[in-house]
């Protein structure tokens, strides 16, 4: 709603829009006199906050207003990193671009390298890349929490945040995993506090003690990385003690199918299955093989089978053996883990009485897929919430499979009490698309870029046998990387590895700052000469942002966006949804202020670009522009036929939901319900949405998919047993040699946990060391900002108890940190409430002298640090000589928290954080003190 | 000397819950942004893209560790600090202009900033640091319990609440009247044993703080432990089977 309501000296009018200060998406009301923003407060009636506001979305006023704000497309100037810029006009920059991009398309669009960092408009973007047809696009999730995402949507059809949410209504004990004060942000705050005020106990499990941690009833300071060993002790005790959901795991999982246990069967490690393909199970009562899904089947858990090809077990069987075994035992377990015996058998004594002693029953029938008929809706009240703690290591995947291992052995996945899921989600993964990647001259990409693969099949290789991505997604090196690895392009182009490329254009990441690992390394990399030519070796670079980044120096063209008060989005159901686990929502952003600078919105250049590039899908066969602007492609662009990046107030008279005509005043409905729109599940679709058939039917209705996707929960992941197959494949389609043992160590079709760390590189670095995000900045650009740095100016680095001790660390002491890759100076505090062998600090506060209109003397940037400086992107050579990128095997995911150091207290310091780089020059002058 | 009207009939103040505050600073900022959003109202900050910011906040949020004696684990917890509105307020006694005062009707406590003229003795003699001096403007700032929102008639009734109160993400800030003992924030305090903030000042604060509550100890379940056989493979198979059985 735009209305005016409240009358100070003049007239304050009230526009509810969608906040972009982070990845949460909530609802706002921004209140405007004068044509200027004065106040920015919750949207009451959004489903995502409900009225609250965070310290980032309360502070947006000063991104809306930064100093930092580019004012006009850029040129270089200067050399490159130095930041001297002229700049141009709208006109010049667009022609300037395309001379660049269109012969790259005629001839070679894989030249084209386009990552989008913390787009909420990757729908758009990905579409954009497609229709360019370069094969290298994806967004920052590769560096972010891919791990989460790929695990989830694998496992279960959805994952933690977007995917779903504990059922914070009805859940008795929740336990965090790795999570911060952050992802996400307001709804879990929320959640939090419903649990609080119910009673219901809240376990974290966190090397660090903050902020959620913090009021959790229980604390475990556990050690980085070691959280799936964890896991799969709770396991290997709730197996012991008989606490699993039998009738869940029997009706709804994978694990009463038949796995080939043979080694000579070419099929080994995969399911019995007959010949249309459907999984084969033994029947418990008359001991004949059936179709897991026909009428009436009650699949035996634990009965063997033998044919002509082997001999076969059950899934049920195979989880039994491995998470039986001693080495899960919580005696074994808990000093690895930093944690003591009784703590590991107190959590599964917790988890097991709260799901089976405190259940819950809701009397709704209910139609399963086999079509018969239940009575209720059993609950088991245990919820699970894991975060960047779990993805950022190179173990994550299977670590946040070990989590969901556990939720589905106690039945607690869209039950209630448990975890549920929020629409369009759940999906699984096979209806996800495959990856596209296939490029030719002149062409769009035969697909979108980003999916899931099923197996070897779906890898991203060109016909000669190279990566077919600059990243190298989707290759045996890291097949399920759903995300695309953006922390490797900078190195990659660099490189030319697997190609040479022409153009690296980004969008909204500070890639030579915060968000690379190895930052001094990459400034290198985006500013070497090819010694022969003379030119950069990465040829151009374009960059769009709406501050002046660290990143906008490295840029030879700057595209100015504007804020996210200044512009129409959509948070669409075709992108990372919004929505709660009981309704389906999505919205919009809209220019409720106009510019007051030559800026456009990121989206609309694009558009624009692409007619001038003639590119199919936004030009008719008469070469005319298809949308006006984003707004209109908002409004009018049909993925498929009814379905468009909104889902609501569609057809002739907006009425219509998810699926329907275009209309042409959609977003005014949008704008006139506040921003957003929700339909409410309906009550018989409320739970057990995998396989439930009023929630498939309703699901098909919306448009989430165009047929009913009942799944079962993939306990056992077959696409890991088709990889570790490769001895199968003919020898051009095969792994290189060096990579067969870790796909034979890792890959493991049940999830298994491994240490991150060669005992030799421990002895030599035994620290561990992490960053978090504090949560008033978290996914903000925030550090300028003019409130925000009043709160976390600078950062420390936090030292437990022993080490401190140890290293006879006094107040006002530095320390020198070295990991294997380089080393950094910084001031150190004391902080007793996190893991022993752990020091951390807040991540990119540290700012580079000359960036985001700040005075070179702030402590940003003298005292401020990062520490990506430590993390390698890429691991030591191992014995054949390569190296690894710093990722998870299966995913591509960055390991960030991999990270091992060790820690000297440095004598008579010069109390500045090291390295320091030359001072930017800038194209925004340093802010100033608003007038009284 | 200004004195201190008896407030008989409303004790307007917070809340605030401990044992939820995660310590986001979204009260912090929000308090920060609606009191300085536009018209008369304005809140400094000097040095705001230089070294050594600072501004004037009307709330703010300190981080504190403690070892606790009971589990013997370090632990975590957030402070919200702000006017309490005490019943005997020495800032208000002690303020030579008149300037600050509390009202009758409801026990806020305001500054009136045309007679402050920036002498600081208001600061000086509140034991909480509740109140800070905008170096721009000269004058002394303090929480108004958004005066301004809770009785405004523009706003929808469901917003006349502090601005802190209703950004609160956890909602562990709650907003009412003391001197009710039906009200939600009386019945809380009686629930919860809520308290006063160093009572030994003798200042009475309306405000009141929820404690953190006693972190449960590690070694023991709080809902009991599992009475059950450990079982091996071949055992749990067997079960498994059994049990399907009576399906």
């Amino acid at each position: 709603m735009d209305k005016e309501i409240y009358a100070t000296e003049s007239l304050v009018k009230v526009s509810k829009t969608t906040c972009y200060m982070c990845a949460c998406r909530c609802g706002i009301d921004v209140h405007i006199k004068d044509n200027e923003v004065v106040h920015i407060e919750g949207n009451r009636d959004h489903p995502v906050n409900k009225g609250v506001l965070c310290a980032k979305g309360a502070s947006g006023i000063f991104q809306h207003k930064a100093a930092s704000r580019l004012k006009k497309p850029l040129r270089r100037v200067g050399e490159r990193g130095e930041g001297k810029f002229e700049e141009i006009s709208w006109d010049e920059a667009l022609k300037i671009a395309v001379e660049w991009l269109s012969p790259i398309r005629k001839k070679s669009p894989e030249k084209l390298v386009f990552y989008t960092g913390r787009d909420q408009s990757q729908s758009f973007t990905g579409w954009w890349a497609q229709k360019f047809g370069t094969p290298n696009y994806a967004a920052h999730g590769g560096f972010c929490s891919v791990n989460m995402a790929a695990a989830g949507i694998y496992t279960m059809g959805g994952s933690f945040w977007e995917f779903g949410s504990p059922d914070w209504d009805k859940t008795e004990l929740m336990l965090l995993f790795g999570v911060a004060e952050d992802h996400d942000s307001n709804p879990i705050k929320r959640g939090l506090g419903k649990l609080k005020n119910r009673g219901a106990k809240v376990i974290a499990i966190n090397p660090v003690r903050t902020g959620y941690n913090s009021v959790a009833d229980q604390w475990l300071g556990i050690r980085p990385g070691t959280d799936g060993l964890l896991v799969l002790s709770i396991v290997h005790t709730l197996l012991k003690k008989k606490k699993i959901d039998l009738d869940y795991l029997q009706s709804f999982t994978n694990s009463p199918f038949l796995v080939s246990v043979t080694s000579t069967n070419d099929r080994k490690g995969l399911f019995l299955k007959d010949k249309e393909g459907c999984p084969l199970v033994i029947d418990h009562f008359s001991g004949e093989l059936k179709r897991f899904s026909d009428k009436g089947v009650r699949p035996s858990l634990t009965k063997s089978y033998s044919n002509e090809d082997g001999s076969y077990k059950t899934v049920f069987s195979l989880l039994t053996e491995k998470y039986l075994d001693n080495a899960y035992s919580p005696k074994l377990v808990a000093p690895q883990c930093g944690l003591k015996e009784e703590q590991i058998l107190r959590l599964a004594d917790d988890i097991a009485l709260t799901a089976f002693n405190k259940s819950i029953y809701i009397d709704q029938s209910w139609v399963d897929f086999r079509g018969e008929k239940r009575s209720g809706f059993t609950g088991r009240p245990v919820s699970f919430h894991a975060m960047r703690g779990i993805s950022a290591h190179s173990n994550g995947f299977q670590t946040c499979r070990a989590i969901h291992l556990l939720q589905i052995l106690i039945g607690s996945v869209d039950v209630p009490g448990g975890f549920r899921y929020k629409p369009p989600y759940p999906k699984p993964f096979d209806a996800h698309p495959r990856p596209h990647f296939k490029f030719s001259p002149d062409s769009e990409l035969d697909g979108p870029h980003l999916g899931y693969i099923s197996g070897p099949e779906d890898l991203a290789y060109t016909e000669d046998g190279k990566p077919a991505r600059i990243d190298k997604g989707f290759t045996w090196e890291n097949p399920m990387s759903s995300h695309g690895l953006m922390h490797t392009v900078i190195s990659n182009c660099h490189s030319g590895d697997p190609y040479k490329i022409d153009t690296l254009f980004l969008y909204m990441a500070n890639m030579a700052w915060n968000s690379s690992m190895n930052t001094e390394e990459t400034i290198k990399k985006l500013t070497e000469r090819d010694p022969d030519s003379g030119a950069y070796r990465i040829p151009r670079i374009i960059y769009s942002d709406s501050y002046y980044s660290e990143t906008v120096a490295y840029a030879d063209l700057i595209l100015p966006d504007t804020t996210y008060l200044e512009r129409y989005d959509c948070i669409s159901l075709l992108d990372r949804p919004i929505g709660e686990p009981d309704q389906v929502s999505d919205a919009i952003r809209w220019p409720v202020v106009k510019p007051d600078r030559d800026v456009r919105s990121f989206q609309d250049v694009l558009l624009q670009l692409g007619v001038m590039l003639e590119l199919p899908g936004m030009v008719d066969s008469d070469k005319r522009p298809l949308f006006e602007d984003y707004a209109d492609y908002m409004q009018r662009h049909q993925r498929r036929p009814g379905i468009g990046p909104l889902a609501g107030f569609r057809g002739e008279t907006n009425t219509d939901c998810g699926r329907g005509d275009i209309s042409l005043n959609q977003i005014d409905n949008y704008i006139k319900n506040g921003g957003f729109w929700s339909e409410k599940i309906p009550d018989e679709a409320q739970y057990y949405k995998p396989w439930n058939r009023a929630y498939q039917k309703w699901a098909v209705e919306m448009g989430f998919y165009d047929k009913e996707e009942p799944f079962v929960f993939q306990i056992y992941l077959e696409p890991l047993a088709k990889l570790q197959n490769y001895h199968q494949l003919p020898d051009n389609l095969k792994p290189q040699k060096h990579l067969f043992e870790r796909i034979d160590e890792k890959m493991d079709p049940l999830p298994i946990w491994w240490s991150n760390h060669d005992p030799k590189k421990v002895k030599q670095y035994p620290i561990h060391a992490i960053t978090q995000r504090p949560a008033a900045m978290y996914h903000s650009w925030g550090s300028q900002n003019v409130w925000l740095r009043q709160i976390h100016g600078s950062n420390k680095l936090f030292v437990s108890k022993g080490i401190w001790k140890e290293k006879n660390f006094k107040d006002g002491d530095w320390a020198r940190l070295t990991s294997e890759n380089s080393s950094i100076v910084v001031p150190v505090a004391l902080m007793k409430s996190q893991n022993e062998d752990t020091v951390w600090t807040w991540n990119a506060i540290g700012k580079r002298k000359g960036s985001w209109a700040l005075d070179e003397n702030v402590e940003e940037a003298n005292e401020g640090f990062i520490i990506n400086h430590l993390i390698s992107d890429l691991l030591p050579k191992n014995d054949s000589g390569y190296r690894y990128s710093n990722s998870d095997p299966i995913t591509g995911q960055a390991a960030w928290y991999d990270l091992l150091v060790n820690i000297e207290k440095v004598d008579n310091p010069s109390k500045v954080s090291l390295p320091q780089f030359p001072v930017l020059s800038s194209p925004v002058n340093v802010g100033v003190d608003k007038k009284k | 000397m200004t004195k201190l009207p008896k407030c008989e009939d409303k004790k307007l103040g917070l809340l605030i819950d401990l044992d939820t505050c995660v310590g986001c600073h979204g009260c912090v900022v929000s308090c920060k942004e609606w009191n300085s959003s536009g018209g008369e109202k304005q809140l400094s900050d000097i040095n705001s893209h230089q070294k050594d910011p600072v501004g004037t906040f009307l709330n703010r949020v300190h981080s504190y560790e403690r070892e606790n004696s009971c589990t013997n684990e370090a632990e975590t917890f957030y402070f919200p600090r702000s006017c309490l509105h005490c019943e005997d307020a020495p800032c208000v006694t002690v303020c030579p202009t008149g300037a600050s005062y509390k009202r009758e009707e409801d026990g806020i406590v305001l500054v009136n900033e045309d007679d402050c003229m920036g002498c600081g003795l208001c600061a000086w003699a509140c034991p909480y640091g509740a109140r800070e001096l905008d170096l721009v403007s000269g004058v002394m700032k303090k929480c108004t319990l958004c005066v301004d929102r809770i009785y405004s008639e523009e706003l929808p009734p469901e917003d006349r609440v502090p601005v802190c109160v209703k950004s609160c993400p956890t909602g562990a800030r709650a907003f009412g009247d003391f001197n009710d003992p039906n009200s939600d924030v009386s019945k809380k305090v009686k629930e919860r044993g809520g308290v006063d903030l160093m009572p030994e000042m003798q200042t009475k604060p309306v405000n009141k703080y929820l404690l953190p509550r006693i972190k449960s100890k590690n070694s023991v379940s709080s809902v009991g432990s599992v009475v059950e056989e450990e079982t091996d493979a071949t055992g749990l198979l067997g079960w498994v089977d059994r049990a399907l059985s009576k399906f």
